[in-house]
């Protein structure tokens, strides 16, 4: 059984991927972990996935007007952004409103992926604004250059503060100017082992699979 | 002429190396014959005449004739030194100087940073020193594309100079004229098919530069974003664009590569020391 993730879940699905087998021996799940875009891009030319993990709405409605689901999708968690900083805050940063300095190096996402999107949205919602110097690609490659020292802060997901450990720091949005980015998975049409890939799903959704995911910093559904 | 007298010769291939031929031939036609058959033509117009487009292929030309400058400035001496001087070790410099070619670009990105980036080996200096960054800067396109693009000018210019016969060069040494003469008069105009070759196959690698590019410089409209960052991103929205903006950087170096070809390398179809032709 194959399942193509969103790259933020990377850390949590191949945790959860690893409990899964432990829980049922005779499955095997085998992870693709790309940007959600590109992973319905190749679901679409005949990418052999059973289930398909994305990291917002906009990317799984593309799936499903394409009519290549076969189950509804369904949220199984939400992910809320941070600004992500080096470590011990060097700078002072308290709040996005700072971000507005001309001075700091701010990175985000391109308005072309949904970390992007957000990243708008709050700046919008804040009243702020940010000149960044760079629209990343993926959310990872804005982590990236925070943890490198090259910028001094970027918008991100939580779950990426989580995962840089000691090599950077957060900055909480309040969450009147928050997101909240919902994940929904579903099985796709051409599921070789649809059943498989519904049993996944539901362990992505129970007890021990939420717990998985909330250590990695995602909020429940 | 010669041209005509190509045309006349008629070289019959044994059949197998011909069937093989023709698949490589396949190999790269038809992947361009996908994206030409994928492309949204009624739209294409629009697409091009859109302001990012143009902003970035804008980029992508400065840059990448940038990157081939600087690869000229400082892969021939590199070539020159590779090819005549005998030192212990030379095969690990030139190891080291054609390393970025097999590296994936965006290690090379990253290796850059610490090289050169605010935290960077030498970077730091620079940012403390003469408070300039080259991350997120054109300039920064510029270093990662020449980064990427040199070396396939060194091995080409360096082959040229092993092939040369280096009698011609003593002759104009014993004749008197000095070393930066004979490099200027005899070595350089000599080679100058591989020169061309190389610079050409430089700018070509350049133009397409992503990973190493987008890694160190960024991506941001007018900056650092060329077109290969541009059409990457475009296929996260808009596919459709994103194959005519591709469709567009592959003209554009498909006639410079052509065009090149016959005016420069026409008359020295035979000669051993173009690589291209």
């Amino acid at each position: 059984m194959t399942v193509f993730a969103a790259a933020s879940l990377t850390a949590a699905f191949t945790e959860i991927g690893f409990a899964f087998t432990v829980e049922n021996p005779n499955a095997k799940a085998t992870f693709s972990f790309a940007a959600s875009s590109e992973l319905v891009t190749q679901i679409g030319e005949g990418a052999p996935a059973d289930v398909f993990a994305s990291a917002d709405m906009g990317n799984m409605t593309r799936l499903t007007d394409a009519g290549n689901n076969s189950s509804e999708p369904q949220v199984f968690a939400t992910n809320s952004l941070e600004i992500m900083v080096g470590p011990g805050n060097p700078k002072g940063i308290t709040g996005v409103a700072d971000l507005a300095d001309e001075d700091l190096i701010v990175v985000i996402c391109a308005p072309e992926v949904p970390c992007g999107k957000y990243a708008a949205q709050i700046f919008e919602s804040a009243g702020v604004m940010v000149a960044p110097k760079s629209l990343e690609e993926n959310v990872k490659a804005v982590a990236s250059k925070v943890t490198l020292g090259e910028a001094d802060a970027g918008i991100v997901y939580k779950t990426d503060v989580t995962a840089a450990g000691d090599k950077a720091a957060g900055v909480e949005i309040p969450a009147d100017i928050n997101v909240l980015a919902k994940y929904p998975i579903a099985v796709t049409r051409e599921a070789a082992n649809a059943e498989g890939a519904q049993a996944f799903i539901d362990f992505v959704n129970s007890a021990q699979g939420q717990k998985i995911l909330a250590s990695y910093g995602f909020l429940a559904p | 002429m010669s041209r005509s007298r190509r045309r006349g010769r008629r070289v019959t291939l044994p059949a197998p190396v011909l069937a093989l031929a023709v698949v490589a031939v396949l190999f790269f036609a038809l992947p361009l014959v996908g994206l030409l058959w994928r492309a949204p033509w009624s739209d294409a117009w629009a697409y091009l005449t859109e302001e990012h487009a143009l902003t970035a292929l804008r980029l992508s030309l400065i840059c990448s004739l940038w990157a081939t400058l600087l690869s000229v400035v400082f892969g021939v001496p590199l070539a020159w030194f590779l090819a005549r001087v005998e030192f212990p070790g030379r095969s690990v410099v030139r190891a080291l100087c054609t390393l970025s070619m097999v590296l994936p670009p965006v290690v090379g990105g990253v290796a850059l940073f610490f090289a050169l980036g605010r935290r960077g080996l030498m970077g730091q200096y620079l940012d403390r020193w003469f408070d300039f960054r080259l991350p997120f800067t054109t300039a920064g396109v510029v270093v990662a594309q020449t980064f990427v693009a040199m070396p396939f000018l060194v091995i080409t210019v360096e082959a040229a100079l092993r092939q040369l016969d280096q009698r011609v060069e003593d002759a104009s040494r014993t004749l008197g004229a000095s070393r930066w003469y004979t490099f200027r008069r005899v070595t350089l105009p000599a080679i100058r098919p591989a020169l061309v070759a190389g610079a050409v196959l430089a700018w070509a690698r350049a133009l397409g530069e992503f990973g190493a590019t987008i890694t160190f410089a960024g991506n941001f409209p007018g900056t650092t974003q060329t077109m290969p960052l541009a059409v990457y991103l475009a296929l996260e929205t808009n596919p459709e664009q994103a194959i005519v903006l591709a469709l567009l950087l592959i003209a554009i170096s498909f006639a410079v590569l052509v065009g090149l070809r016959d005016r420069w390398f026409g008359r020295s179809d035979r000669s051993s020391t173009t690589v291209l032709a």
